[in-house]
């Protein structure tokens, strides 16, 4: 029976500062998540009289560590709905807390957005007039650059890593027929200039089919191992290969159907037979640009098939995989994982274009083919590759996605509530009501601990190696009981 | 695969039956919706989208991401 598939998603937000001669993007992401913290704090009215902004030395602060001048590196925090909010590399990065389910995945990935909106209005509060700070959820700057949305999912330890390159990679090359973000033109990854629209903001950059690279020579299956749970029983599945969405659906489908296929591969039910690619890199651009999705993709034995034709394979091991092994693995989102596939690849199949509003490539290109039908544009028009760009602007008012109809799976309220609140089924619950009571007592936060300073000497540290422990139904009636962090602590320590 | 073809067969079937008249119209829906909403975005993009296309576009520029 495959592990409950515990996922998160992480963002990389590109970032511009406007008005400033030579802007710093590390800089703007310092001030843009300063100034967000910032405000939480005088919303929250916390006291700041005991708290020592300086004891970031682990890496990690909490969310009431942050000092009033603006540092440029390292301002990393910890929220109270379990999320990390940080400066990675040269862009401000907001990690989902851990999430039981794709729909809780959804909801704090939306919550992220509303969080970098937010922060972009705290920003400019305390910004010089005409000065700036501006986002976008997308992952290319269209002169080459990527920057990443990630995926991570908890899998079985005893789980060959072979086996999961294995039946991963067409997974990973085909799903952008529903998870691609779109993108005007091309920037690497040869024949540029033929390329008009293609369905993936990433499919360019990708050299490699396994490696622990994620910045160069960038591989489909990122190896890295880190499982930040407990390593004899847990693996976390890295994911680089990802576009970062906008569209509710596509978000769910994303992590939803990739959680089902990593079940499958971890109860080794996926049947590879005519499933194996015979060159994945080759075919991620393949498929990215073929907007007849009618190419035929080689594989391994010889024979071809499409994108579309290999994801309904998939589709068919899942439904034999639902009714025989059942689907208790996504967290109560199974059943919708499943019918949202199968309307996906069914749309496809009839027309890709009525897509809009669930796939993001698709909703963008029609805005962008509208605009350059009505103007009589060619498609290498700036107007265009402004469309693409301006479509992931997360400011509401500039924002084009937001303007254009989309499904939703998810009210305003639960999103917005997933702000401040962590999810109640795993231990970000413990991380996130720690911080919203005790932060002038948490030393440190991490994914896989918590760190107490009760005054004394030495720090207290709490383990939370297993990821579906801490949640609401444990944990609610210990924070009930307990006053005080030591009173806490106390009873963690005499419960082992 | 015989599993796939069956799924699939009744979709193509029906595809070619007249009753299929049916099912069209709703694809064709939700078409025309779409491009009646975006031809009212299109009447009000110009006031949202940033002034000069090619210098925005120019320097959105992102060094130093995963």
């Amino acid at each position: 029976m495959a592990i409950q598939k515990v996922c998160g998603v992480e963002t990389e937000y590109g970032i511009t500062h406007l008005g400033v001669a030579e802007p710093n993007p590390i800089t703007a992401s310092s001030l843009l998540i300063q100034a967000y913290v910032a405000a939480v704090q005088r919303r929250v009215g916390w006291d700041f009289e005991d708290e020592t902004p300086g004891r970031d030395a682990r890496g990690f602060a909490r969310e009431g560590a942050s000092a009033p001048v603006v540092e440029t590196h390292l301002v990393n925090a910890v929220l109270t709905n379990g999320a990390r909010f940080y400066v990675d590399h040269a862009h401000p990065e907001y990690s989902t807390p851990e999430c039981a389910s794709p729909l809780d995945a959804v909801r704090w990935d939306r919550a992220g957005e509303l969080i970098l909106t937010r922060a972009m209005a705290a920003a400019a509060e305390t910004l010089p007039p005409g000065q700036e700070i501006v986002v976008y959820k997308n992952n290319s700057d269209g002169k080459g650059n990527s920057y990443g949305c990630h995926e991570n999912y908890l899998l079985d330890r005893e789980v060959p890593f072979a086996r999961i390159v294995a039946g991963i990679l067409t997974h990973f090359v085909t799903r952008q027929l529903y998870t691609g973000a779109g993108k005007v033109g091309a920037e690497a990854g040869g024949e540029t200039d033929q390329v008009t629209f293609q369905l993936s903001q990433r499919a360019d950059f990708f050299e490699e089919e396994v490696g622990l690279e994620t910045t160069l020579k960038r591989p489909l299956v990122n190896t890295r191992d880190e499982p930040h749970a407990d390593p004899r029983k847990y693996r976390r599945l890295h994911v680089i290969a990802g576009d970062a969405n906008l569209c509710e659906v596509a978000t769910f489908l994303k992590v939803g159907v990739t959680a089902l296929v990593l079940s499958m591969i971890e109860d080794d039910f996926l049947d590879l037979e005519g499933l194996v690619l015979a060159a994945p890199v080759r075919a991620v651009r393949q498929v990215s640009r073929d907007l007849t999705f009618a190419a035929p993709l080689d594989l391994a034995d010889g024979g071809t098939s499409t994108a579309l034709g290999l994801q309904w394979r998939l589709f068919e091991q899942a439904q034999k995989y639902a009714e025989s092994e059942g689907l208790d693995s996504l967290g109560g989102s199974g059943p919708e994982v499943l019918a949202g596939w199968e309307r996906a690849l069914e749309t496809l199949e009839s027309d890709p274009s009525l897509l809009a509003g669930t796939a993001d490539w698709a909703t963008k290109r029609s805005l962008v083919e509208a605009y350059r039908e009505r103007h009589g544009l060619s498609w290498r028009h700036p107007r265009l590759a402004q469309l693409d760009l301006q479509y992931h602007d997360l400011r509401p008012g500039r924002s084009l996605f937001a303007r254009l109809p989309s499904e939703r799976l998810l009210s305003e309220e639960e999103v917005r509530a997933a702000v401040t609140e962590p999810p109640r089924t795993t231990r970000a619950y413990f991380r996130g009501r720690c911080l919203e009571r005790w932060a002038s007592s948490v030393a440190a936060a991490n994914w896989d601990s918590m760190v107490f300073d009760l005054g004394g000497d030495p720090l207290q540290r709490v383990p939370m190696l297993e990821p579906l422990r801490g949640t609401a139904e444990v944990v609610d009636s210990l924070f009930e009981e307990c006053r005080t962090p030591a009173e806490l602590l106390a009873r963690l320590g005499s419960e082992g | 695969m015989a599993e796939r073809e069956l799924k699939r067969r009744p979709e193509r079937e029906r595809e070619q039956e007249p009753a299929e008249v049916e099912e069209a119209p709703q694809g064709g829906e939700k078409a025309e919706k779409l491009k009646a909403e975006l031809d009212e975005l299109l009447d009000e993009i110009d006031e949202v989208l940033e002034d000069n296309a090619e210098e925005f576009v120019r320097n959105y520029v992102q060094k130093g991401g995963q």
